[in-house]
């Protein structure tokens, strides 16, 4: 950048809006996702009956994680089951 | 920043002085407020990307966005160069993003598979973050007001009612703001362009 003339100063702040606040907090609970779905994958990997319940319904699995059952939630644990 | 600065952004939880480097060998350790700042300092970067470079629709945006931040999560051990964070997401967002659009080519003419003008907006966005690199070192209340008034596209009026200041009072702080933020980048170093093609 070269020129530091105000105009251009007020495009550049306006160029980078604030993403939804939505998608930045569902962004943020990524770490506590990872970690709820590995405690499941751990538990179901020593309890059979237990991994047909959570490959039955991942979704009811994740609530009592306490893991908010998003899509991307559910995805993760169902590819970490299949390892 | 001297040390006694650092332990003090530390014991208030922010790592907002941190640089990208320091940051994410923080998320590496495992520290949640490092992660919490990580996708604070590079949402508005990666959403920018998705939606004026690639022109995404909010729900294909939504999906790259979370795909973008997930995949940073996973693959945080295996970065080559911490401080280079930057570039590798905004490779990884556009990648994403042309894939996203590679998808739905059955609707789309080829050329919005890498639309035309995406480096060229890519190119303002690196310039972009680096006048916020700016911003953040000015007071608090110049931050406020010029991203309330240009990121945010807030009135006057809004500015006005949310930091209980006269209307009349608006335009002429955010003049004296944009100056102070005409200095800063005067006496910043070029940073390097990132070569993300």
């Amino acid at each position: 950048m070269t020129a530091f003339d105000e105009e251009r100063l007020g495009d550049l702040l306006s160029a980078l809006p604030p993403a939804p606040e939505s998608w930045v907090r569902a962004a943020q609970e990524i770490p506590r996702t990872h970690s709820g779905v590995d405690e499941i994958v751990e538990r179901a990997e020593a309890d059979e009956e237990y991994r047909r319940y959570v490959v039955a319904d991942p979704e009811a699995a994740l609530a009592e994680a306490d893991v908010v059952a998003h899509v991307d939630a559910v995805e993760l644990l169902r590819r970490k089951l299949d390892k | 920043m001297s040390e006694m600065d650092t332990d003090a952004v530390e014991a208030m939880g922010l790592h907002v002085h941190l640089t990208d480097g320091q940051l994410v060998a923080r998320c590496r350790a495992g520290e949640p407020e490092a992660w919490n700042e990580l996708v604070e300092r590079f949402s508005r970067y990666v959403y920018a990307i998705c939606v004026q470079a690639f022109k995404l629709s909010e729900h294909d945006a939504e999906d790259v966005f979370q795909e973008v931040f997930t995949r940073a999560y996973e693959h945080i051990d295996k970065l080559r160069d911490d401080e280079a964070i930057r570039p590798w997401l905004a490779q990884l967002t556009r990648r994403l993003c042309i894939d996203r659009l590679r998808a739905g080519s059955h609707e789309q003419p080829e050329d919005l598979l890498d639309p035309i003008g995406a480096d060229e907006t890519l190119a303002r966005l690196d310039d972009a973050i680096a006048v916020h690199e700016a911003l953040a070192i000015l007071p608090d209340n110049c931050q406020d007001i010029l991203d309330r008034f240009f990121a945010r596209d807030e009135s006057y009026r809004m500015i006005g009612e949310a930091l209980d200041l006269p209307s009349g009072t608006i335009a002429s702080r955010i003049s004296r703001c944009l100056a102070k933020l005409r200095l800063e980048m005067e006496e910043k170093p070029p940073a390097p362009r990132p070569d993300i093609g």
